[in-house]
């Protein structure tokens, strides 16, 4: 077990490790989540649809987006020089290779998401202080859900022709459920409703999380294997 | 075609029996068997497309046979296998290292997947042997094809393994850097590790080799112990390869 986590470390911190150097997928998800945000915020009417009713689905819309375009990278880093023969060689377990990916992707999206929420209330004039706490729950675990999801998404289709756009072919469906339930609680949570109207939704997104973390550790080697 | 293990009172090192591999209706490798004792090095020559890289890379454990298989030290490589990756080093034409990362992390990180005990004293040895301490802290994208080669050697032989797999190894190499190579190899050879080196190219396999095997059409051609030179080699690589061809 300590050989595992260790392992995992060591991959996570490696991924993140390139990322900062290069921080080429970082700003080309930050350019994209800024873009969508200004579209978003001179395309619409606020006399016709109240900004709160709009915010929850536009924050979802942009996070999916930028998410996805955060997985790409991970196993796309892997094809240079066939790097990824050198971890497939080595005595590191496939569960180790999926929870370093995994968490180093927690971290990457995590970052994009820490500097696309101020983005959002400021183009949005949302007031986050009062529903801030609530909100980075919804959002942790919905990350949680879709990366999950799009780590082991992301190694299957690094493989295949037009990768990227495979990518979201593969994973969109997957983001169903964690992207409605958290758009639906953040609804709940702008418009000040109690806890207990949302809860149910956390209680299907956490279910979800769980079952799918589950369901990708052990699937992955059958992606990563031949 | 095959050596019967321990035929001369010495243990396998590597023993590859009925050894096949088909990727849709291509049939890559078809049955091919050899066995090495420690300190053996067969060469594998063959055209392009003969199965060499896939025989490596199933040797290796990257790939699954269809049929056939790998013992190391007397013991079947399995799927999913640990000990036999601890046991098995790969050097390709790809570097199989990161260029964002300098020589000493991308060591320090294969060290850490290897669980080595000292990972940062295990890659200060390994930059060491390759002759690379002082580039240590400079990121692979600025090294020379034949640096990089090194450092992947370094890679390879990190962890200490019996059995050392080389696909076209020379690849890209100039002169100097195919020479330094060379003397890489042979130290390695002199310390007993077994090898299996695959090449199109005769002139830079021959030296290295106790054994030589002729690869064609996934199958060999022939197989034995290193007799005569190169230009006997030549002949009987030209003849297996237009036979078959």
């Amino acid at each position: 077990m300590a050989d595992l986590l260790a392992q995992a470390w060591a991959i996570a911190a490696k991924d993140l490790l390139l990322e900062f150097r290069s921080r080429t997928a970082f700003l080309s998800a930050l350019v994209f989540t800024a873009l969508v945000l200004a579209i978003f915020n001179f395309a619409r009417d606020p006399t016709a649809v109240a900004t709160i009713d709009l915010a929850p689905s536009i924050l979802w819309i942009t996070f999916s987006f930028a998410g996805v375009l955060a997985l790409n990278r991970a196993f796309s880093l892997e094809k240079e020089n066939r790097a990824i023969d050198g971890l497939l060689l080595s005595p590191a377990s496939r569960t180790a290779l999926y929870l370093g990916k995994t968490a180093a992707n927690l971290v990457f999206v995590g970052a994009v998401e820490a500097i696309a929420l101020p983005l959002f209330a400021l183009f949005f004039n949302v007031p986050l202080l009062g529903v801030l706490a609530p909100l980075v729950l919804v959002i942790a675990l919905a990350t949680i859900g879709f990366v999950t999801v799009g780590t082991l998404m992301s190694s299957m289709a690094v493989n295949t022709r037009f990768g990227e756009m495979m990518l979201l072919v593969l994973v969109l469906p997957f983001l169903v459920t964690p992207v409605s339930a958290a758009a639906s609680m953040s609804a709940k949570i702008f418009a000040g409703r109690p806890f207990a109207e949302w809860a149910p939704w956390l209680k299907l997104l956490t279910a979800y999380d769980i079952t799918f973390f589950v369901i990708c550790t052990l699937v992955f080697e059958a992606t990563v294997e031949e | 075609m095959a050596v019967p293990a321990g035929a001369d009172g010495g243990a396998a090192a590597l023993e590859v029996a009925g050894l096949a591999k088909r990727f849709g209706h291509v049939r890559a490798l078809r049955g091919v068997d050899f066995t090495l004792r420690g300190g053996d090095a067969l060469a594998v020559f063959g055209p392009n497309g003969a199965g060499k890289t896939t025989l490596l890379r199933l040797v290796a454990g990257l790939l699954r046979p269809d049929a056939g298989r790998v013992r190391i030290a007397g013991d079947e490589v399995g799927r999913g296998d640990a000990a036999h990756r601890r046991r098995v080093g790969l050097i390709s034409h790809h570097s199989l290292l990161y260029d964002g990362l300098t020589a000493a992390e991308n060591l320090l990180f294969y060290a850490r997947l290897y669980a080595l005990a000292d990972p940062r004293a295990a890659a200060r040895r390994a930059l060491a042997g390759v002759a690379l301490e002082a580039r240590a802290d400079d990121p692979v994208g600025t090294f020379s094809r034949g640096m990089v080669q090194r450092l992947a050697i370094a890679r390879a032989l990190l962890h200490d393994p019996d059995v050392l797999l080389l696909d076209e190894p020379f690849s890209g190499l100039d002169q100097r850097a195919a020479a330094t190579l060379r003397a890489l190899l042979e130290r390695l050879r002199a310390e007993r590790r077994t090898m299996v080196l695959v090449t199109h190219n005769l002139d830079e396999g021959l030296e290295l080799a106790t054994h030589v095997a002729i690869q064609v059409a996934g199958r060999f051609a022939s197989f034995g112990a290193r007799e005569g030179d190169l230009a006997g080699y030549r002949a009987r690589y030209a003849e297996a390869t237009s036979r078959d061809g």
